[in-house]
């Protein structure tokens, strides 16, 4: 409230009023279920993920190795040229640490998230993807080295998270 | 007096399903062959601006718009997304080129409907969820209690209906972009399963995947890029009311208004006897035939005997849907109005192959956003 006006006119409602119907509402839950057609260049990926490989797409017009792989390139407008796999390491890009989970509630334990430029693409192309093994988070430095960490290959499905996230490592 | 063209086409054509390709690959190949048949032109330095009309429900993500670029050629270039029907689409496009900024526009859509596990569930999602969703049903019904009505007031039967499926189904045979080409007579039409009285199972277009890409140019560019021009001499929308309770339930009242406004801005004054052929909206059979009334292609009440007596098959005095329609093409949500502007654009460039219509210069194409909207658009096309 303010200095003059100590109370506003009116009844104060709690969200718990809504709930129980004080304020009168509707309530519907959509059914909306999707089944994407991952189409050529996902498709190579999604099986590259299950053999434990990162798919790239190549074009020769600009000599871009493509991650995620894509059917066309975007800069040259035209078809790829194949698709070749690249390395599991790489390079830390950008990362942030979340202390919010997905529903708002705050986290005990921080997931950390980054962008990782994969050894074997072009410059600036990669994954996003979760880190792990890291004790604390101060420790990530921009220029990091990291590996992914697989899932056994019986427990991989072809999707991202069949890499469970990346580990720092030392290079040697 | 600054005009606008169609000046390139490009289309995947239409299928029931398309488990080989992602929804970008299909705009990709949409777009490439668009870019080719305008003179070859380059998306990355030669389009001013880009439209794509994409609706998120259907497309399964929230802002589809930043999942558009990329496939079209339009990183880092000037692009946003129309929420409506293409034809609402390509009055945009027109907008943009009749400003002066832009010489040269790329226009989008694309529908892949197999990729929606609960289709008719995101069409129930657009009805009131206070008044109507709680009665459950299929959406669909709305259609059926249209054509209830419309046949009452006007006269029109569900025999002339079913007609209307067999030329559309039959048309779309000749069509190589349509997916339900079939050889239906009336009989097979009236003795399919009932679904929405009076609509019978063969009365309702069929989901289709495909895309589609147009170039829009305006008349100082037109002719460096294509050698056949299509000229949009005129755009109309207009919405009547979501509510199911209080709408019009006989006429198309949005086509009329629609309709109205594009012959307005094209000089027509006389729909009947000046526009040499139709694609008008069929998602459901008696939908042609209203929309015949309501783009006054015909007397009101008349359009049924239009079909009746052959005047809208190919070869007759006012052909519609020489296409196929949606009926033939099938309904590829946002690209269903974008398939009626592709017919008339090939029939006017003279480039329908065994369907093309002779001596044909004045097109019309008009969409419907369909169940439960009273959304409609229409573009008035010419070759000259
Ligand atoms: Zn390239």
């Amino acid at each position: 409230m303010s200095e003059k006006i100590k109370r506003f006119p009116g009844e104060e409602l709690k969200g718990a009023d809504i709930r129980v119907g004080k304020v009168p509402t509707i309530r519907f839950r959509p059914r909306v279920r999707y089944l994407w057609s991952a189409g050529v260049a996902m498709s190579r990926f999604i099986e590259g993920l299950k053999e434990g490989k990162i798919v790239a797409s190549t074009c020769e017009k600009c000599g871009r190795i493509m991650v995620p792989p894509r059917a066309f390139c975007e800069e040259c407008f035209k078809p790829v040229d194949g698709y070749t796999p690249v390395k599991d390491t790489g390079t830390i890009n950008t990362w942030s640490v979340s202390y919010v989970a997905g529903d708002a509630s705050r986290i005990k334990e921080p997931i950390l998230v980054a962008v990782i430029d994969m050894d074997g693409a072009s410059t600036g192309m990669g994954l996003l993807h979760l880190l792990g093994e890291i004790d604390d988070w101060k420790q990530i430095k921009f220029g990091m080295r990291v590996k992914a960490v697989w899932k056994p290959p019986e427990e991989r499905t072809g999707n991202i998270t069949d890499i469970r996230y990346f580990k720092p490592v030392k290079e040697v | 007096m600054r005009e606008v063209a169609i000046v390139g086409v490009g289309s995947t054509g239409f299928r029931a399903v398309t488990p080989d390709v992602s929804y970008k690959e299909m705009m990709f190949e949409a777009a490439t062959r668009a870019y080719q048949d305008a003179g070859n032109i380059s998306p990355r330095k030669d389009i001013d601006a880009f439209i794509s009309v994409a609706e998120d429900y259907w497309e399964g993500f929230s802002i589809f718009d930043e999942f558009v670029p990329d496939q079209l050629g339009a990183v880092l270039r000037h692009l946003f997304t129309v929420c409506g029907d293409s034809i609402i689409g390509l009055s945009t496009a027109y907008m943009l080129i009749k400003t002066g900024h832009f010489d040269v526009v790329a226009l989008e859509s694309h529908g892949k409907p197999s990729d929606i596990l609960t289709l008719y569930d995101v069409v129930q999602f657009a009805m009131d969820p206070m008044l109507n969703r709680p009665l459950g049903g299929h959406p669909f019904f709305v259609a059926g209690l249209e054509m209830t009505r419309f046949l009452y007031e006007t006269g029109n039967t569900k025999e002339q209906c079913a007609m209307v499926v067999s030329k559309n189904r039959g048309n779309a045979l000749a069509n190589p972009y349509a997916a339900y080409g079939a050889d239906i007579d009336v009989d097979d039409v009236l003795c399919s399963n009932h679904q929405f009285y009076p609509l019978n199972q063969l009365d309702v277009s069929q989901p289709s995947d495909g895309g589609i890409v147009m170039i829009l140019a305006s008349n100082e560019v037109a002719a460096e890029l294509s050698d056949n021009p299509v000229w949009v001499k005129g755009v109309g929308w207009a919405v009547e009311t979501p509510s199911l309770e209080t709408r019009c339930w006989s006429d198309a009242v949005y086509a009329r208004i629609a309709a109205d406004m594009a012959y307005k801005k094209a000089g027509i004054g006389n729909p009947s006897r000046e526009v040499d052929f139709a694609e008008v909206d069929d998602l459901f059979s008696y939908k042609e035939l209203q929309h015949i009334e309501a783009l006054r292609l015909c007397r009101p009440g008349e359009a049924g005997l239009l079909v009746e007596e052959g005047e809208t098959w190919i070869g007759g005095s006012m052909p519609v849907n020489t296409s196929g329609g949606n009926l033939g093409m099938g309904w590829a949500l946002e690209a269903s109005g974008m398939q009626r502007l592709l017919e008339t654009v090939l029939q006017l460039r003279g480039e329908a192959g065994s369907r093309q219509l002779s001596d044909v210069d004045v097109g019309v194409a008009q969409s419907w956003r369909g169940v439960p909207t009273t959304t409609g658009a229409v573009a008035v096309l010419t070759n000259y």
